[in-house]
């Protein structure tokens, strides 16, 4: 606004206008010169790469043929998308990704905005609670996913031992292994994916202190005034929620909904490091590892790949269109 | 009348419900962590006799799992040492290279207009949302080709490239509470343009810096997939993450496999405890505004 207004509108003295263009032209320069390292390094290890991948997906390649393997050239063949098509795998790991990606993100959303209103107003010890309600997310994805892993185990884990001890189970669970349980309420028994609920829930617990964290800044910067006229006026708490607090949040709660849609239906280590995507579980992401490295098919992986890019492109876009005049990356 | 009475039992109920709902959220939080140090602590077989007990009973206590997961492989141990070395050099030669190059990159998107600003956001923003899984065919492939997928400085060069974009918005979030008005002063008084950055921009962006530079250094200390997929034939390179994946085989019991999570989580959790406010503040900036 400053700069703004320094400049005399019209009409500009010739000297001066020329002194605005000169400094503009010396800005954009310096300005490209300080980005291009970052351009450079993000275009040959990301752009390129993802480019080639493109060109890979229309090729047969396996990964024993790498070494005498020609760039660009080979022949290419739509063989790879037309079998994920006709393959029932493929569709299977489509809907694993959706059901995952969805419930997962819904999952941590609403314990992240539990957590937030929670922790909102302050109480000793609240900085402490903060920091360690944001463990999950910080902690190495590999250590926590084994810290699960033991605990759910039917042989030595701690859930199973509580619920065969202590609440009565006949069995104990193979919650990471079994594909399909039965749940019996009242006599009436449904069936569970197991296994997949299971991951579902470790996503959750994992991303819920982003949720968290994102909710809990807003709530802070949130104006008191509506609050305290709302009370004055003899709203209860939970009017004042609905009414005052949530109509606040809903927009980063649509920006965590979309970030935490984008990087679940991405999601590899959790899902990989949990259950191999074995019982019920494998999702696109687990697709893709084991085409490139067990069947050792680069072109069928790159297809799983490409078919992920395609969706996550269509996100990248309603993120832009709904928050992209924000100019921001949270 | 009938309002104010249920205002005054929500309060009531809050009032319980608030304390409750908390120690709720610490307990579902903290106990997976209390049970990894718990477990690597005792032998395996009194976890397999009694796994529902959640506390170390006197003399039960043994530090046999840490001793196992850190002697070097000639000793018939895991070689962790190795391992944890191996992440520290990947983490700050990833962190030295990726700040450097992102504090001129964040610095010309908070200051200067230039030619293409929209599509190096969009670039970056892509980077920052797309599946590493993709990138890592191409990357897999290409590296398989050249011959050079066991290097660790390969790694080094994936993990710049993946955590550049994300570096570049959090630097630039705090580099746009410098007030330019200071910048401007010193380009009056004649200084260039990397001067400026220099002697003005980064002093006050210290802290700024060094919290960016934890959040980077356990971006590549956490990484998963990019170490399994190059490094898991050799190794001699492997890091903590890929090390305490690999500890999953019949014979290593759990407890081993807790030591190892624990040697894995103890320095983040410590880089985290360290530097929370600056990191989150810098990755929540921009959230406040709705």
């Amino acid at each position: 606004v400053a700069a703004q207004l320094e400049i005399p509108a019209p009409p500009p003295a010739p000297s001066r206008s020329r002194a605005r263009d000169t400094r503009a032209r010396r800005d954009s320069r310096a300005g490209l010169a300080l980005v291009s390292p970052t351009v450079i390094v993000v275009v040959v290890m990301v752009v390129l790469p993802v480019l080639w991948a493109l060109i890979l997906s229309f090729q047969r390649i396996r990964l024993l043929q790498i070494r005498r393997l020609d760039i660009l050239g080979g022949e290419y063949t739509l063989r790879n998308y037309d079998l994920l098509i006709n393959s029932s795998d493929f569709l299977e790991a489509l809907k694993n990704t959706l059901l995952y990606s969805v419930l997962g993100t819904t999952g941590a959303i609403v314990l992240g905005l539990a957590a937030a209103l929670l922790v909102r107003r302050s109480f000793r010890g609240r900085g402490l609670v903060r920091g360690v309600l944001l463990l999950p997310w910080v902690a190495p994805v590999v250590a926590i996913a084994f810290v699960w892993q033991v605990l759910l185990s039917p042989q030595l884990g701690f859930v199973n031992a509580v619920g065969t001890n202590v609440l009565g189970w006949d069995a104990p669970i193979p919650f990471l292994s079994q594909e399909e349980g039965t749940i019996t309420i009242a006599g009436i028994s449904i069936g569970v994916p197991t296994a997949l609920l299971m991951v579902i829930l470790f996503e959750a617990w994992k991303s819920f202190p982003f949720a968290f964290l994102f909710i809990l800044a807003r709530l802070q910067a949130a104006p008191a005034e509506l609050e305290e006229a709302a009370k004055v006026d003899g709203a209860t708490p939970t009017q004042t929620f609905r009414h005052i607090i949530l109509p606040q949040l809903m927009g980063v709660i649509a920006l965590i909904a979309v970030l935490r849609f984008i990087w679940t239906f991405n999601a590899f280590d959790e899902i990989y490091l949990l259950t191999g995507g074995g019982a019920g579980t494998e999702v696109l992401a687990t697709q893709v590892y084991s085409f490139l490295t067990a069947r050792n098919d680069v072109g069928a992986s790159a297809a799983v790949a490409m078919f992920m890019a395609a969706v996550l492109a269509v996100m990248l876009l309603v993120y832009l269109k709904f928050f992209g005049e924000r100019d921001r990356m949270q | 009348m009938r309002g104010s009475r249920r205002y005054h039992i929500e309060v009531a109920v809050l009032r319980v419900l608030r304390p409750l709902g908390i120690a709720f959220f610490v307990l579902i939080t903290l106990f997976p962590f209390y049970y990894m140090v718990l477990l690597s602590m005792r032998e395996i077989s009194e976890v397999i006799e009694s796994p529902g007990q959640i506390w170390i009973g006197i003399g039960e206590f043994t530090t046999a799992a840490y001793e196992r997961v850190l002697k070097p492989t000639s000793e018939g141990g895991e070689g962790f040492v190795e391992f944890l070395i191996n992440s520290a050099m990947l983490g700050v030669a990833t962190v030295i290279v990726t700040i450097l190059v992102s504090i001129l990159g964040a610095y010309a998107v908070s200051r200067l207009e230039f030619f293409g600003k929209r599509a190096v956001h969009f670039l970056f923003l892509s980077v920052y949302l797309f599946p590493p899984i993709l990138l890592a065919i191409p990357l897999f492939v290409a590296f398989s080709k050249l011959q050079l997928r066991g290097e660790l400085w390969v790694l080094v060069i994936v993990y710049i490239a993946q955590t550049l974009p994300i570096c570049v918005y959090m630097l630039r979030n705090y580099f746009e509470t410098v007030p330019v008005s200071l910048e401007e002063a010193a380009e009056v008084d004649g200084a260039t343009r990397l001067q400026v950055i220099r002697k003005v921009t980064l002093p006050l962006a210290v802290p700024a810096i060094a919290a960016t530079s934890l959040f980077v250094f356990m971006i590549a200390w956490n990484e998963f997939l990019f170490a399994l997929l190059f490094l898991v034939e050799e190794r001699p390179n492997w890091t903590v993450s890929l090390g305490v994946s690999q500890l999953t085989n019949i014979e290593t019991p759990a407890t081993t496999l807790m030591a190892g999570s624990v040697i894995l989580t103890l320095p983040i959790i410590v880089l985290f405890l360290f530097a929370e406010r600056l990191m989150t503040e810098g990755l929540t900036r921009g959230a406040e505004k709705g």
